[in-house]
Formats: structure tokens, C-alpha cells, sequence
């Protein structure tokens, strides 16, 4: 089966992200930036796939600006076949991704998509499921663990309470969680490989796509600050402190 | 002007997620209906009927809706969808994989997580792990949002709405139900517990997590949360993960024990009225948020709260 990933581009996880001080929004200039953790998740699973020969092709996504390129070729040294690049200088919501990501699928055909469970800057959780709506494929969302068989999937998935497995008739959707895989890193000659596999460039229009947004963003504020409070000495006082200062035990 | 807020249950009881998103639900301005979807959950609407503020109980009995499955569910919210101003889920996982289906169905941007609604189209919420808070203006017809439960404090008792039913909106085929493990505690859930104590990667083992941690939360009555680290090597279920991608939680004390403080486990806790940090590292950065902070080794301080409890 072919299968295709959606990989996003965002602040690396481990930058701590400022506000600008006018409100227009986050600070994005010269910020590292990488794929977004659960797509690497996704991608690592998709190629596991094709090396156990399940999956024949698989096909990195990407909706965003030019260099989005970069994260379409880390997923091609990791082990993905060819990248789109679906390219737009505008950010883009869920909802106009999984439309254009429909509209690749129908161009693709493939009999699975998987992609993250949550994009880490706008933190979402939407795409996947939007995806699945429109196509009208099921979905299996928060995947702690996916098999394929006869066509079907079994999707076990993280939930509140702990486990679900479903069902899944293919094709589907799936979204990755955090312990569905550990992802590899590109090695070195993987990443000089990557160089020459092929990524195309298309544009929202090309899916008849209107990327303009629904939610208009008024603001973008600073959480509350919270004051760090004071280190106590031993348990005693801790306990103390709980009881007759904070009055929480 | 109608919300339709969609109820979160097990057939059998239903959730404080529900009365909490309801919180949020009521300052849209509307009525609110509870669609309680379900098999056999006649309790479930019994229940919901009693919260303040719902006008109106629907419920829709169906095999198809026994296990909230997104498919059917989805396609239920869509036919009733008509009627509506504004849908609501809360933000939990069964939340966060029926909403976006119904909002792409309607062609609706969602918006997640709210934490604050300023207006019945403008809502705040997090982004990059709640480390900037967005005010965003919903220029859709109809709403679609999902509700962060711990930003809101649960509706109260005291209503008797109507209940009537809606008809079943079929069955897609497209997935089916195979299991679910489910922990069954004595413990409080985290969602909802007063007093929450966490543990890190510093446990080291799920035989240690056990030993150190358990008997102090249960000592505490508090609920038992973990970081990613500690869930991804095994010490804890992954339904006890507290961060920007597990559980947010706000109780009275939150203790975080050999957890460094990541911004990504700092996002799911970090509105905690009290928090509490016991590292042996004095500059982790939990110290730097924790209201009391106690350096030194949890395998000696746990065990010592305990006995001094
Ligand atoms: C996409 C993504 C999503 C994520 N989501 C989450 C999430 O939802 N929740 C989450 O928690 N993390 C999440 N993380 C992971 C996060 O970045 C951190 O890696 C994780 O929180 C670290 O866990 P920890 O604090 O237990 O471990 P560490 O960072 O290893 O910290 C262990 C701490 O224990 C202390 N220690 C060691 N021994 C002792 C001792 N004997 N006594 C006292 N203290 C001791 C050390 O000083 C250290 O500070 C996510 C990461 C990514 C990339
Ligand atoms: N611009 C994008 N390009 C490619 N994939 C995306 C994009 N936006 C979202 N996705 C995918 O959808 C997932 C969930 O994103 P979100 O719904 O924004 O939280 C991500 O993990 C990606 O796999």
C-alpha cells in the first residue's frame, strides 16, 4: 500500500518561545526550527511499514513556506520516498491543510495517511480528524500501536483512561502519539541520498484550495506570570508550610 | 440561539468534564442542550438533566454510540447540527477525536482548548504549550470548540431539564469497537483530584514509582500523575501523563517529585494553586514556578512525608 505523511514545520520543542511585546504575535525570526515531534513519529512508522513491506511508497506532505523544503528533506533522509511541497507564505489552520491534504490524497491515492496527533505551536489536534471527515475514511487518532491486516487496521489509542483499540476499515487515518515509535535519526549517507530524491512543488490553487483564515487572531498575550516561591529545609517545614501557610493539607 | 454541548460518559455515569465544559458552554449567552449519545445510558441523561443551567436533555440510543466512536458520533452531531449556534466538547480524548470531525463536516474551523470565552465568537486559548495565550475571533457561522476543563470550575445541581430523544443517525461501518483497558482505581482521577502527586524519570523503575510514590498519594489521597519520561520507560500508565500533550490539570497541591520541568510537562500543571518541587537538583528548572521547593533526594523525602503525614 502506498502511504502518505503530513510533516509541519515549527519552533523546535525545545525553544522557549517569546511573545512579542506589541501583541501581533510569537517571535519566529532566526528560531530554530524542526519537524514537528509526532510527525517524525509518523514518518518513522510509515517507513517500519515499508520495511516490512507492507507499505510500497511512502510520501512526505508538508504545507508552508519555502523551507519547509528542509523538513520534507529530513523526512526523505529518515527513509520517506519522494516530498510535496504544498507551498504558502500564509499560516495555515487545520482546516485548509486537511483540505489540501485530501486534495493530495485524491491526486495519490494512497490507503493511508498518518499524521501527528498535534502540531506543538498551535496545539490543535485537529488536522488528522478533519482529514478523515472529509475524505469520509475512519480514523484511528492517538495511536499507541497500529497492525494491518486484510484490510483493516487495528488502531490501539491513548485515551483518559487508558487503552482503546479499534478497528479501523482501510483506508484510514491515523495520528501518531508519543509511544507509538521512537523515531531514527537520518544517518549520514541517508541525508546525502535525500539530496536527490524528488520533492514537488504545488500550491493550495492547484487543489482549489482557499487558505484565507477563519479565525481571526486579536491578540497574542503572555500566559500569567508565576513567581517562583522559596526553597524550604526539610520535610517539617514543608509540611508546615502546606498546613498553616498554604492551608492545602 | 442555541449551544449543544455533547455529553462525556460511559453509558453508565456521567463525567465532571461535562459540567465543567457546561461552565463554558453557559457564557456563549444561548440555552445549552446536552445531547447524551449512548447506548443504555438513561442514567447518563437523568444526570445531565440536573445540571444547572441545560435547558433541554437529547439523547440518542444506538449500539453505534456505546463506545463514542468518532464516525457515528460525528455524523449524529452533524444531523443535529442544524439547530445550532455553537457545538461544545470537553477537551478530552473522546473530545478531541469527535470535534474536528464534526467542524470539518460542517466546514467550521474548531476552536480548541478554551480557556476563556470573551464573547459568543471570541475565545481565549494556549498555544506553544501554553507558553503564549491567543485571542481568537471565530468568523464561521456556526462554533465548534472544544473546552480545556481545568480553566472552568463545574457547573452545580439543581436544574430538571426535559429529556427527550433524538433519532440514531446510523451507522458509517467505518471502525469498530475491539477493547479497552481501563485502570480501575481507588484513587481520585487526575482531572478532577484535589491533591496530585507526580513522579519522573528519577524513580527509575516502575518497582520504585510503586514503592515511593503510591503510598504517599494514597496517604495524601491524591491522585497519581507522571511525566512523559516516566510513562515512556514504563513506570506509569499513559493516561497518568501531566503535559502539554497528556493531561492538564489545576487541583489545590500539585507535588512534583524528580521531575525537572520541562516546559512541556510545565504546560499541563502549571495553573496548580500550590505547587510543590522535590528535586536534588537546585537548579532545575521546576524550582523556578514551584510556590515551595525542597532539594534533595525524593527516595528519603517521600518516604519521610509519608511517616510525618
Ligand atoms: C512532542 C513532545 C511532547 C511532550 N509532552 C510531554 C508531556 O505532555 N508531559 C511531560 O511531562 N513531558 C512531555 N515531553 C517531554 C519533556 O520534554 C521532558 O523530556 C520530560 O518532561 C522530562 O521528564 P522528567 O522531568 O521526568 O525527566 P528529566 O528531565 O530527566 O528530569 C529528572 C529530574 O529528576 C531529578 N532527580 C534525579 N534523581 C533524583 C532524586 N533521587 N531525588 C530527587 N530528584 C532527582 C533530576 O535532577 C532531574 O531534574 C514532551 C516532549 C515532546 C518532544
Ligand atoms: N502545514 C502543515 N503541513 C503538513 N502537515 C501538517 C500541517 N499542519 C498540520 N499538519 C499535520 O497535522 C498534524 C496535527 O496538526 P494540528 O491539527 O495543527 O495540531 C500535524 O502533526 C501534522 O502531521
Amino acid at each position: 500500500m502506498k502511504v502518505l505523511v503530513a510533516v509541519k514545520r515549527v519552533v523546535d520543542y525545545n525553544v522557549k518561545i517569546r511573545v512579542k511585546s506589541d501583541g501581533s504575535g510569537v517571535e519566529l525570526a532566526n528560531v530554530k526550527m524542526s519537524m514537528n515531534p509526532f510527525d517524525e513519529i509518523a514518518v518513522e512508522e510509515a517507513i517500519r511499514l515499508k520495511e516490512a513491506g507492507t507499505a510500497s511508497e511512502v510520501i512526505a506532505v508538508s504545507v508552508g513556506p519555502q523551507q519547509s523544503q528542509e523538513t520534507i528533506r529530513t523526512a526523505l533522509a529518515m527513509g520517506a520516498d519522494r516530498g510535496i511541497l504544498v507551498k504558502t507564505d500564509q499560516p495555515t489552520e487545520p482546516l485548509a491543510v486537511a483540505k489540501i491534504l485530501k486534495g493530495v490524497v485524491e491526486a495519490e491515492g494512497p490507503d493511508l495517511v498518518i499524521v501527528g496527533k498535534q502540531a506543538i505551536d498551535d496545539d490543535c489536534n485537529q488536522t488528522g480528524q478533519m482529514l478523515a471527515a472529509l475524505l469520509g475514511w475512519s480514523q484511528g487518532t492517538f495511536a499507541n500501536e497500529v497492525a494491518f491486516a486484510d484490510g483493516h487496521a487495528k488502531v490501539t489509542r491513548e485515551v483518559d483512561g487508558g487503552l482503546q483499540t479499534v478497528d479501523l476499515k482501510m483506508p484510514a487515518v491515523v495520528t501518531t502519539d508519543l509511544r507509538l515509535n521512537e523515531p531514527r535519526y537520518a544517518s549520514l549517507p541517508n541525508i546525502m541520498k535525500a539530496k536527490k530524491k524528488p520533492i514537488e512543488e504545488k500550491s493550495p490553487d492547484d487543489f482549489g484550495v482557499d487558505v484565507s483564515p477563519r479565525l481571526e487572531v486579536l491578540k497574542t498575550e503572555e500566559p500569567k506570570k508565576r513567581e517562583g516561591g522559596v526553597k524550604v529545609a526539610s520535610v517539617d517545614e514543608l509540611l508546615g508550610k502546606l498546613k498553616n501557610e498554604a492551608g492545602v493539607l | 440561539m442555541t449551544t449543544l454541548l455533547i455529553a462525556e460518559h460511559d453509558n453508565q455515569s456521567l463525567s465532571e468534564q461535562t459540567a465543567k465544559a457546561l461552565a463554558a458552554a453557559t457564557k456563549l449567552g444561548s440555552d445549552v442542550h446536552v445531547l447524551v449519545a449512548g447506548e443504555g445510558a438513561g442514567s447518563v441523561a437523568e444526570a445531565a438533566a440536573k445540571l444547572e443551567g441545560i435547558a433541554k436533555v437529547l439523547t440518542a440510543d444506538d449500539a453505534a454510540y456505546a463506545h463514542q466512536l468518532a464516525e457515528p458520533l460525528a455524523d449524529l452531531v452533524v444531523k443535529l447540527a442544524g439547530d445550532y449556534d455553537a457545538i461544545v466538547f470537553a477537551a478530552t480524548t473522546t473530545g478531541k477525536n469527535v470535534a474536528p470531525r464534526v467542524a470539518a463536516l460542517l466546514d467550521v474551523m474548531q476552536v480548541s482548548d478554551v480557556t476563556g470565552v470573551v464573547a459568543a465568537d471570541t475565545f481565549e486559548r494556549p498555544i506553544y504549550a501554553g507558553n503564549a495565550i491567543q485571542t481568537v475571533k471565530s468568523k464561521d457561522a456556526k462554533k465548534v470548540i472544544t473546552v480545556r476543563t481545568s480553566a472552568f470550575q463545574a457547573a452545580g445541581e439543581g436544574g430538571s431539564a426535559d429529556i427527550a430523544s433524538v433519532d440514531a443517525a446510523g451507522d458509517p461501518g467505518l471502525s469498530s469497537f475491539v477493547e479497552e483497558k481501563l485502570a480501575h482505581s481507588e484513587r481520585p482521577e487526575l482531572t478532577a483530584a484535589k491533591i496530585i502527586l507526580s513522579g519522573g524519570r528519577a524513580l527509575g523503575s516502575k518497582e520504585k514509582f510503586d514503592e515511593v510514590i503510591l503510598p504517599l498519594a494514597d496517604k495524601l489521597g491524591a491522585a497519581v500523575g507522571a511525566s512523559r519520561a516516566a510513562v515512556d520507560a514504563g513506570y506509569a500508565p499513559n493516561d497518568w501523563q501531566v503535559g502539554q500533550t497528556g493531561k492538564v490539570v489545576a487541583p489545590e497541591l500539585y507535588i512534583a517529585a524528580g521531575i525537572s520541568g520541562a516546559i512541556q510537562h510545565l504546560a499541563g500543571m502549571k495553573d496548580s494553586k500550590v505547587i510543590v518541587a522535590i528535586n536534588k537538583d537546585e537548579e532545575a528548572p521546576i524550582f523556578q514556578i514551584a510556590d515551595y521547593g525542597l532539594v534533595g533526594d525524593l527516595f528519603q523525602i517521600l518516604p519521610e512525608m509519608k511517616d510525618k503525614l
